[in-house]
């Protein structure tokens, strides 16, 4: 419950933002984030809140772990965390296309 | 048994890079060797460590002086029982709870929130704390959010708590935990013996590293923040027993990629508008001074504690199950046992029949090591 996960944001209104999760838009609050976040940042996602704006230069290394845990599959407990956390956030009726 | 189709999808996951992983185990090695006395026992305190930890195997290549132990890092294990009956009593007498998934089977005194669901109390899943606010609003009857977790986690419900078109029937039963005050507690167990902590990224994310150094000077032990993915457990590792040898009680962030000196001050102003620490229990633990977060008498109006006069004596009388009595997830939280030290594990107690709350969440020891097969003997 510790776990947060990162995403691209694709469009940002007031508080809210649409962020993309390998494919899943979704709609992540922007109440608590360190730094003014625009389109095309990567933001760290926790139980439907942004609680950090990821530095450019650690974007890559940031994905791919979570990436790899992705790919363990349903069964595997870190895997379903990272599912959890991105089901924290209501789903987005964004058609997907970034603004940026 | 823990279940064999799991423990095969955990194993085919490699170090991405296993040389990087083999020189640092090598350091590692190198360095209690140096030490040359044991056990050298270092104290992580982060649900997801330990699974990352159990998940990789990471402790069949420590050094067999390095002890490894877990602490108290998972919040829904020390959710304490008097905790759960407050959400048992406001569900039965006819309130919605809406709680995170994982606090639906932690035991209560007489029963869990899946009990009292099962006796026809309302109990909802949420993910986070704006689906209990939806749910609020969408209905007539008094929904509380039952919110645990630890500051990450609370800094959610804080920002929840300041919105102002709040529905009028939402209200907060908080049993969310501050960190650093139980490493305090932690540290002062002699029998422990924890000579440095490996602390929890992304908590730190929000409280900053900064937040650790009173306890290091106090107490003279070294912390070392540290991400969870398995080689950051390593590096992390490596510079804590470096520190333990050189005698140096500093704090070392090895996450510099979440982690920050000052943390998020966004967060962390917003989640002391709303919170105050608050002496209490963390189940099987300790009285914790300051190690619960307990909302603002500003904000008196959304405290279920307030606003419901909750009884919880009377599960009181419903005796605990016997079995109750044999689990030591506290001894486990305390870094004084393991799993394997309890006689119920993976017989009386698995993930569908949890004895304790260290079997219930993904975060607590005792269901980490039953789904990923526990510690390798070797
Ligand atoms: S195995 Fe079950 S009973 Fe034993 S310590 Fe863990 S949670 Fe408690």
């Amino acid at each position: 419950m510790c776990l947060g996960v990162p995403g691209r944001v694709l469009r940002v209104e007031g508080l809210i933002a649409t962020v993309d999760f390998w494919g899943l838009k979704r709609q992540v609050r922007l109440d608590v984030v360190d730094e003014p976040v625009q389109p095309g940042d990567y933001v760290l996602n926790h139980v439907g809140f942004a609680i950090r704006r990821i530095p450019a230069e650690e974007i890559q290394e940031t994905l791919s772990l979570y990436e790899e845990l992705l790919r363990a599959g349903e069964s595997d407990m870190m895997a379903a965390d990272v599912r959890g956390e991105i089901e924290a956030s209501p789903e987005s009726a964004d058609s997907g296309e970034p603004d940026a | 048994m823990p279940d064999e189709s799991v423990r095969t999808s955990a194993n085919e996951l490699k170090f991405r890079d296993p040389s990087q992983a083999r020189a640092l185990a090598d350091r590692l090695s190198g360095l209690c060797e140096e030490i040359a006395r044991e056990p050298i026992s270092v104290m992580h305190v982060c649900g997801t460590h330990e699974q990352a930890i159990a998940k990789y195997g990471l402790r069949t290549i420590l050094p067999k002086s390095l002890d490894l132990i877990m602490g108290p890092g998972c919040p829904v294990c020390v959710t304490d029982m008097p905790e759960v009956d407050e959400a048992v009593v406001l569900a039965e007498d006819g309130a919605l709870i809406a709680t995170y998934g994982d606090m639906l089977r932690v035991p209560g005194t007489a029963k869990s929130l899946a009990d009292a669901q099962a006796e026809g109390a309302r109990v909802e899943v949420v993910y986070s704390a704006a689906q209990a606010v939806e749910l609020a609003r969408s209905m007539q009857q008094e929904v509380v959010f039952f919110a645990s977790g630890f500051e990450t986690t609370a800094v959610a419900t804080a920002a929840i708590a300041l919105q102002d078109d709040l529905p009028p029937n939402l209200s907060i039963l908080s049993a969310h935990k501050y960190v650093p005050p139980a490493m305090e507690i932690v540290a002062q167990i002699p029998a422990t013996q924890v000579e440095g902590f490996l602390a929890a990224g992304h908590a730190a994310t929000i409280t900053g590293w900064g937040i650790f150094e009173p306890l290091a000077e106090r107490y003279k032990i070294p912390v070392v923040v540290a991400g969870f993915e398995p080689l950051d457990i390593l590096a992390g590792l490596v510079r804590l027993v470096e520190l333990v040898k050189d005698g140096t009680p500093a704090v070392d962030n090895m996450y510099p990629r979440c982690v920050t000196r000052e943390g998020n001050r966004v967060a962390q102003e917003q989640m002391w508008r709303v919170f105050r620490t608050v002496g209490g229990r963390w189940r099987g633990i300790a009285d914790v001074p300051d190690g619960n977060l307990r909302l603002r008498p500003e904000y008196a109006h959304l405290d279920a504690r307030v606003r419901f006069e909750i009884d919880i004596r009377r599960l009181w009388q419903l005796a605990p199950s016997a079995l109750a009595e044999k689990c030591i997830c506290g001894a486990i939280m305390s870094g004084l046992a393991s799993p394997s030290d309890c006689e119920l594990f993976g017989k009386e107690c698995d993930p569908e029949n949890p004895v304790g709350a260290c079997m219930v969440s993904s975060e607590g020891t005792c269901k980490i090591w039953y789904q990923y097969g526990g510690r390798p003997d070797l």
